[in-house]
């Protein structure tokens, strides 16, 4: 398992959707043959993984908007990019 | 962030049943290849049966509205239905997240393109072995294999992510290493090795399919390997054969609990091989919606949760888990589909099927009884490798 670098900008690929699910009333982020179900958090970094924003600008605007340490969510950020790249749900080039 | 689970409908207090996550539409039953695991039913649809393409439209939009998420565009060969564009245009206007089920032959470039810009998502490409002449064997057609390794070019040029499919029996099981590096060089992000599952076809070609424990093992142990050396390059999934299994497997994630089938003439199925139960009563969606049938539909209900089940299962601590294994399954080896799934340790014809995959797996047999309309065992026809469907 490598590190994830902070220049990476990060980027669902085609074949892969978050969305809201009315039905059951959640967010699910749709891959083949998979459904996952990301938390409040990780939808919100899901959304700023837009193929333009870098890793670091990320968890920048993270820790500005939760006023949390820059350095615990640049730990949690990056280990949840790793598991979605992992999985194939996630390009971080 | 978890795969998705459903929450258990016993305690639901037999209240509407949760949504199903997928739906398998079988468009056609027409198809190039001739493949001798094919999971389509013994007895074929003719296409003068085929829903038309507003019933499927109509069906497609049913099911995005009682909560479906995956469709997956099946066939046989899906690509056979003129409407295939339309149809997968639709599919993506209700919201449905589309995956298209071929064998990539007789499929143009440019139809393909049509099918890209409809916003189809995924393209599931089914691979027979690594080398093109046992794969065209398999497949029972002459130059198929190469057409294959194009057709995956043309996906990953039109931007579309891939994922390989490899059905894993004894004329190929030797072979999982060199199928993973071509799924790895045709470009997917994903590869299934799927053992072959004895319904239909395959139950009929077991003694030419089943391979022996050692095979079975060592598949295991490269399948493990593999996907440690690839991890974040290539996905493997693997559907694991159950004749020399302790467990059942969750057969469809519970029956009526997560998915559904509906055949080119329109009958809902809880599994694609439940009309081989034959004391079950299928729906038609020409008759009533389809969230009535998954709601109510009589074949839904016979084994929807845990209170259909005997002994073992019913004291079984997994029968949440597993649900029981396979109904079909039960029925085909131990003639009552409320048993356990005999590929259950606890079952008292565990042995009985553990001794029917050796058997057949010394089998040496040479001829598959090849999938085709008509072709059934009974009629014993059993062809040979064709070109532009004539013998060869």
């Amino acid at each position: 398992m490598s590190d994830v670098p902070s220049e990476a900008t990060p980027k669902l690929p085609r074949g892969v959707r978050l969305r809201r699910d009315e039905v059951r009333q959640e967010w699910l982020l749709l891959a083949p043959e998979r459904v996952l179900k990301p938390d409040a958090i990780a939808v919100v970094v899901l959304e700023l993984c837009d193929g333009a924003r870098t890793v670091g600008t990320i968890v920048d605007e993270l820790a500005q908007k939760y006023a949390a340490p820059r350095e615990q969510i640049e730990t949690d950020v990056k280990k949840m990019l790793r598991d979605l790249a992992d999985k194939r749900v996630l390009d971080l080039a | 962030m978890n795969d998705m689970t459903l929450p258990n409908p016993s305690e639901a207090a037999r209240v509407a049943p949760p949504a199903p996550l997928g739906m398998l539409a079988e468009l056609t039953h027409r198809c190039p290849l001739s493949c001798p695991y094919c999971s389509n039913p013994v007895e074929l649809d003719k296409r003068s049966g085929e829903l038309d393409t507003e019933t499927w439209k109509r069906v497609f939009s049913e099911a995005a509205a009682m909560g479906v998420l995956h469709l997956h565009l099946s066939g046989g060969e899906p690509t056979a239905r003129k409407d295939i564009v339309e149809l997968t245009a639709h599919a993506v206007k209700v919201g449905l997240y589309t995956n298209l089920i071929t064998s990539g032959i007789g499929v143009q470039r440019e139809k393909l393109e049509e099918l890209a810009n409809a916003g189809l998502d995924h393209v599931q490409l089914s691979i027979q072995d690594a080398e093109a002449e046992n794969a065209d064997k398999i497949a029972g057609l002459s130059g198929a294999h190469d057409k294959k390794r194009i057709f995956a070019g043309w996906v990953l040029e039109l931007g579309m992510p891939l994922t390989i499919n490899a059905v894993i029996h004894r004329g190929n099981v030797e072979n999982i290493e060199a199928l993973v590096n071509m799924a790895l060089d045709f470009g997917a992000r994903r590869v299934e090795i799927a053992h072959s599952q004895y319904y239909g076809w395959a139950l009929e070609n077991r003694k030419m399919l089943m391979p022996t424990r050692e095979q079975v093992m060592k598949a295991a142990e490269t399948v493990e390997r593999l996907r440690a050396e690839l991890q974040g390059k290539l996905v493997i999934d693997a559907v694991v054969p159950d004749y020399y299994a302790r467990r059942p497997k969750p057969c469809v994630g519970g029956w009526g609990k997560q998915s559904l089938n509906v055949t080119p003439q329109g009958k809902v199925l809880p599994c694609h091989a439940a009309e081989t139960i034959p004391h079950l009563e299928f729906d038609y969606v020409t008759e009533k919606s389809l969230s009535e049938i998954w709601t109510n539909g009589s074949a839904f209900e016979a084994y929807r949760g845990t209170d259909w089940m005997k002994e073992p299962c019913t004291s079984c601590p997994r029968k949440e888990i597993d649900f029981g294994g396979c109904r079909c399954q039960a029925l085909a080896i131990t003639g009552d589909p409320r048993n356990a799934d005999p590929a259950c340790s606890l079952s008292p014809f565990h042995a009985k099927i553990t001794s029917l995959a050796i058997k057949d797996a010394a089998d040496d047999g040479r001829d598959y009884i090849y999938r085709r309309f008509g072709a059934t065992p009974g009629n014993a026809a059993r062809v040979q490798i064709t070109r532009n469907g004539a013998p060869v």
